[in-house]
């Protein structure tokens, strides 16, 4: 007999209304144990909302929250097997390094040398073992955070809660902790629940991506499969540049959709259902011939060799912007379509310069209207 | 006319510092004269001076009467600036982290007593205390100080409380503090100078306060009081030497305040 594994963490049908807005609208989500889930949308989606729910900060005027099985929609946030790591740290400012991260475990069943080693365990973990005499105002932005990571961590929670939080380093160190993070997730293989506006952090740390927009999930994969065959025309728009044409679907052939657009044919694969799992999921059937529809190319999905492509019409280089290992290409076609295309530098054409770009089929993806 | 501008801005600034001396000997001027002529080697505390001598001083701490004023007013300052402290720190916490109706009227109620006098505050509670037959007492003079002082302590602690304070307290919640230990173990550390701070000042007006220690005590008496007996037998530097006592003893108990206070600003500045 084969026992399915129930989800560690099950979001159902959550609703949190603010006034004059619906911060979430019957939001249902479910996490496998041990994956690293980013929630991922601009302000006012509802993304910290979920997880300050989650957390048990704030109640849900509807829907249902289970760990591990058990409903804890009405638990405080002590009773829940979560612990968070704040956005802005929240550590003692009056205690020291140590005593910051021996908080939590002053509340569990252990003798003093088992907290004692527990407290050096767990800042060893994060690399801070030098510091943990120091009082916190003694230390950087990057220590601060590791410390709040650190007392998270140590209390041993189910689930670690992230909120925002790479939002005030600077670049180099928010890397730097992006591969700490994900480092510390393998180790100790927890479920970690990381909220962010940032698209390239969501796709260096997630093994799920969650989408949302207007308190609502509107794509929920891989980062992978996010990014190269988003769901939605917003979750196309939000994980990154694209170009965008829109059109009728004049004709459709299991997955693949003839667009026809106000300057002729384009041909691409119909997007996936939202929470599509896998890299290559089967498309949806949403889309039916006569639909608005929007198709969806990727800069980097561009090419000047029409071989097994199909082209598109004619366009002028209008702008050429130099990022070191790319350059980024804007040109308009002489309809008016904006193009946004990625090249290598070495194969970039100068501005005014009249150019035919092709892609194929399988980089089109054909989102709804 | 450069010269007549110069002289005339001379003049301006002149007058200035004239005008903040004469503030300054106004304010301070009667204290120093009470400090010297505690130090009076003779009967009346008037000029000439004639000394120094600290045999007042010597007279005050064997005047048993006085000595055991000295001490009610001690207790019923710390007793009282303790209740207050309590009371208003607990009051303060209550409205900044709970969601409650008419939370401005609950705030307006509890500052309200500032705005009443002393005079009828200690009046009310005689009143009251004739009414239940209960006689005048140090214990009716305390609560009357924490009818006094409890605002204070509210509203200092009420001013301390931040978002940022509040989501340390949710971060230990979250970590599995109960209540009371959130409160022992994070709330109070955290603002251990502005709860000194409103101690020291509730302690220094309770010790100062005469007109409703005067009203509700009959046989043990404050320190207020004692001197107000003995001022009425007529000057004597004695008095001066208590005055001089209470002076330097509310002046340190306010300094350490006021460094306690500053040194929090600086802090989170």
């Amino acid at each position: 007999m084969t026992v399915t594994p129930l989800p560690h963490l099950c979001i159902e049908k959550i609703v949190k209304r603010y006034p004059g807005q619906m911060a979430l609208d019957h939001v249902s989500l479910s996490v496998e144990r041990g994956s690293y889930v980013v929630l991922l949308g601009p302000s006012g989606s509802g993304k910290t909302t979920l997880l300050s729910i989650i957390g048990g900060f704030t109640m849900p005027e509807g829907g249902a929250i289970r760990i591990g099985g058990e409903d804890v929609t009405a638990f405080p946030p002590s009773r829940r097997p979560t612990t968070t790591v704040f956005q802005d740290y929240a550590l003692f400012p009056h205690m020291t390094v140590a005593t910051n991260v021996g908080f939590g475990l002053k509340m569990k069943p252990m003798s003093p040398q088992e907290r004692k080693q527990r407290v050096q365990d767990m800042l060893r973990l994060v690399g801070l073992e030098q510091q943990r005499d120091r009082a916190i105002q003694a230390l950087s932005g990057g220590q601060r955070q590791r410390v709040a990571l650190a007392r998270a961590l140590a209390v041993d929670p189910e689930i670690l809660l992230l909120d925002e939080p790479l939002g005030a380093l600077d670049l180099a160190l928010r890397r730097q902790v992006q591969e700490e993070l994900r480092r510390l997730q393998r180790q100790m293989n927890r479920t970690f629940i990381h909220v962010t506006h940032d698209q390239e952090e969501a796709m260096a740390l997630a093994d799920l991506v969650v989408v949302m927009s207007h308190g609502r999930i509107e794509d929920v994969g891989t980062p992978r499969r996010v990014y190269l065959r988003p769901a939605s025309r917003f979750t196309a728009t939000f994980m990154g540049e694209s170009t965008q044409i829109t059109g009728r679907v004049a004709h459709r052939a299991g997955d693949v959709l003839t667009l026809e657009t106000a300057f002729g044919t384009i041909e691409g694969i119909a997007a996936p259902n939202p929470g599509a799992v896998g890299d290559m999921p089967s498309s949806s059937t949403v889309l039916q011939k006569d639909d608005e529809a929007v198709a969806i190319i990727r800069p980097e999905n561009f090419t000047f060799n029409p071989e097994n492509k199909q082209s598109l019409p004619t366009a002028t280089v209008m702008e050429m912007i130099f990022q070191g290992n790319y350059v980024r290409i804007l040109a308009l076609t002489d309809a008016g379509q904006e193009l946004v295309l990625c090249l290598p530098p070495q194969q970039a054409p100068t501005v005014g310069t009249r150019i035919v770009p092709c892609c194929s089929v399988d980089d089109v993806v054909i989102v709804p209207a | 006319m450069n010269i007549l501008s110069l002289r005339r801005a001379l003049s301006w600034k002149g007058l200035g510092l004239l005008y903040m001396l004469a503030c300054y000997g106004f304010i301070f001027l009667p204290v120093i004269v009470l400090v010297l002529f505690s130090f009076q080697d003779g009967r009346l505390p008037v000029p000439p001076f004639h000394g120094p001598t600290l045999f007042w001083y010597g007279e005050v701490l064997a005047n048993s009467r006085l000595v055991a004023a000295m001490g009610n007013s001690f207790l019923v300052g710390v007793g009282s600036s303790l209740l207050s402290l309590v009371l208003g720190f607990l009051a303060a916490y209550g409205l900044a982290r709970y969601r409650l109706r008419g939370r401005s009227l609950i705030r307006g109620f509890l500052v309200l007593p500032m705005a009443v006098s002393y005079l009828i505050v200690g009046m009310g509670l005689l009143v009251m205390a004739s009414w239940a037959h209960i006689a005048p007492s140090l214990w009716l003079v305390g609560i009357s100080h924490v009818v006094i002082n409890m605002p204070l302590a509210f509203a200092l602690c009420a001013a301390q409380f931040s978002e940022t304070q509040a989501r340390i307290e949710m971060a230990a919640g979250d970590l599995g503090a109960s209540l009371p230990r959130i409160l022992l173990q994070v709330t109070v550390p955290m603002m251990a100078p502005t709860l000194i701070a409103a101690f020291i000042l509730c302690f220094t007006l309770s010790w100062d306060e005469f007109l409703s220690a005067f009203l509700l005590s009959r046989f043990e008496i404050t320190l207020p009081v004692a001197i107000w007996g003995i001022l009425r037998g007529g000057l004597n530097p004695q008095t001066n030497a208590i005055g001089s006592l209470v002076f330097f003893g509310v002046v340190a108990l306010a300094l350490i305040a006021e460094a306690l206070l500053f040194r929090k600003k600086k802090n989170s500045a």
